[in-house]
């Protein structure tokens, strides 16, 4: 991709009389011919949930949410994404906080990756999503991003997908036609494309707690700090008397969505998580994957690596379980 | 499409603006305020140059609308210093320890250390390259950043004990 400022930079105006008629504002000539510019749009900050989907459904117009924006912002700079409306969440209070609520933690879809991290009631219940926030990007950007623009996004190098498919989180989405809910297993379609239709904003996601004393681990390999996985894998699993009695295993960018390895999960059940059964696990995991060759390594490659997050984050999870 | 009114708090300033919604905040800070301290580096929110702090956050001013700021109280590493221009403990830390070379990334690297320390102001060094992980300097290698983090803080925590 190339990065292009206008030609003539001139010297910056600082007289806020003349804010009007800049010679760099958006709207001149030199703006519309660079590509880190988004294209036009209409903000609009809702304050309440109610108003932000009547203004997402306002016929004939291409609309947007934005939650942290850091995943659509730079998407907008490159023109790969041009809404008319851009609908900016960030005052909705009702879709922030963690809470547990009747054997779940329910977690709204604009609470910060930074929210998660300093969250003392995940940490108890649920660490494996600090384990994962604490490796997505970076601090500037984990006070921005939120768990449902990761979620929402449809990106598969988002991180925070396959640890819901893991923990068998459910999406709550609300549209004009009211509220319904979607297992994060059942979510995932194709590069930026999930069951959420158009006009549905994701306000929450419920948690089943795992077992007390469940195992966790999320391995994710990258090249350097703020990079997408060149693989990553989630696993949950419970021991009992040095057997595993449920295990849940899943894989963060190896195919065009995140993946739930079943087969690769069910290979725990029942063992004692010894070497060969972690070798097999990782086998089978590896088998369902698809990456596509790009800056972060071959096919090839990124296979290896996928069945060394899986082997990694299985004896982990074995260790950490009681 | 029209501008928008905006109102914000800049380094203690109260600020009003006329901002397209495309504008950025990193643009509005440089080009319209003559803030110029935040930079302008790889503008894809990798190199943290743009690093401001925005209602108790760090973030990177070129990946925010200037409208989503609407609002909000922004401090630059032009509002680090006191009002008869001495240096704050990290100003003067990054100066003492050699803390940078070219300068480029430095009004980011102090204005995150600044959050860093308010959030957490006893920091091992392995938390210190953590919290600066989002800013990257081609100088240094960081040695005499982290250096100077860990100075400023046990500076700042000296004045503290010694206010108490």
């Amino acid at each position: 991709m190339r990065f292009s400022l206008p030609a003539k930079w001139e010297k910056a105006e600082t007289d806020p009389r003349k804010i009007e008629g800049r010679t760099r504002s958006p709207g001149n000539e030199l703006w519309e011919e660079c590509e880190l510019i988004p294209a036009p749009f209409a903000y609009h900050r809702p304050q309440s949930l109610q108003e932000a989907i009547g203004l997402l459904t306002q016929p004939g117009q291409h609309a947007r949410v934005v939650a942290g924006g850091h995943s659509l912002i730079p998407m907008m700079k490159l023109r790969l994404a041009k809404p008319e409306q851009l609908i900016d969440l960030q005052d909705l209070s009702e879709l922030r906080g963690i809470r547990s609520e009747s054997g779940a933690m329910v977690i709204g879809a604009m609470t910060t990756q930074h929210e998660l991290i300093g969250s003392e009631l995940l940490a108890a219940s649920c660490p494996i999503i600090r384990e994962t926030s604490l490796v997505i990007a970076d601090p500037q950007v984990r006070y921005c991003g939120t768990l449902g623009g990761n979620l929402a996004n449809g990106d598969p190098g988002n991180d925070m997908p396959a640890v819901m498919l893991a923990l068998g989180a459910v999406y709550r989405a609300q549209g004009a036609q009211g509220e319904r809910d979607i297992p994060a297993r059942d979510f995932y379609r194709g590069i930026y494309s999930t069951a959420l239709l158009d006009g549905e904003i994701l306000t929450a996601i419920h948690i089943p707690i795992p077992a007390e004393g469940h195992g966790w681990a999320y391995e994710k390999q990258k090249r350097k700090v703020g990079d997408y996985a060149t693989a990553a894998a989630a696993v949950v699993m419970t021991m009992a008397s040095g057997i595993c009695t449920q295990a849940a295993i899943a894989l963060t960018n190896l195919a065009d969505t995140p993946l739930l390895a079943q087969h690769a999960g069910e290979a725990l059940v029942g063992s004692g998580v010894d070497e060969a059964v972690i070798t097999e696990a990782a086998r089978r995991a590896q088998g369902i994957t698809s990456p596509s060759a790009d800056v972060r390594g071959p096919v090839d490659f990124r296979v290896h690596v996928a069945g060394v997050m899986v082997r990694r984050a299985i004896a982990r999870a074995k260790q950490r379980a009681r | 499409m029209a501008k928008m009114h905006i109102k914000l708090t800049v380094n203690n300033r109260a600020v009003e603006a006329l901002a397209e919604p495309r504008l950025l905040l990193i643009h509005l800070l440089r080009e319209e305020l003559g803030i110029t301290g935040p930079h302008i580096g790889c503008d894809t929110s990798h190199c943290g140059a743009c690093t401001v702090d925005m209602n108790g956050k760090s973030v990177k001013s070129c990946t925010v609308f200037a409208v989503q700021a609407s609002g909000a109280e922004i401090t630059t590493v032009e509002g680090l210093a006191g009002a008869d221009g001495s240096l704050h403990p990290l100003q003067e830390a990054f100066r003492e320890h050699h803390g940078l070379q070219c300068g480029f990334c430095t009004p980011g690297m102090i204005i995150r250390a600044y959050r860093m320390l308010q959030e957490n102001p006893n920091q091992s060094e392995a938390e210190i390259r953590h919290g600066i992980s989002g800013n990257l300097c081609r100088c240094t290698g960081y040695l005499t950043i982290v250096r100077a983090i860990r100075a400023a803080a046990e500076q700042m925590n000296r004045a503290r004990e010694a206010a108490e």
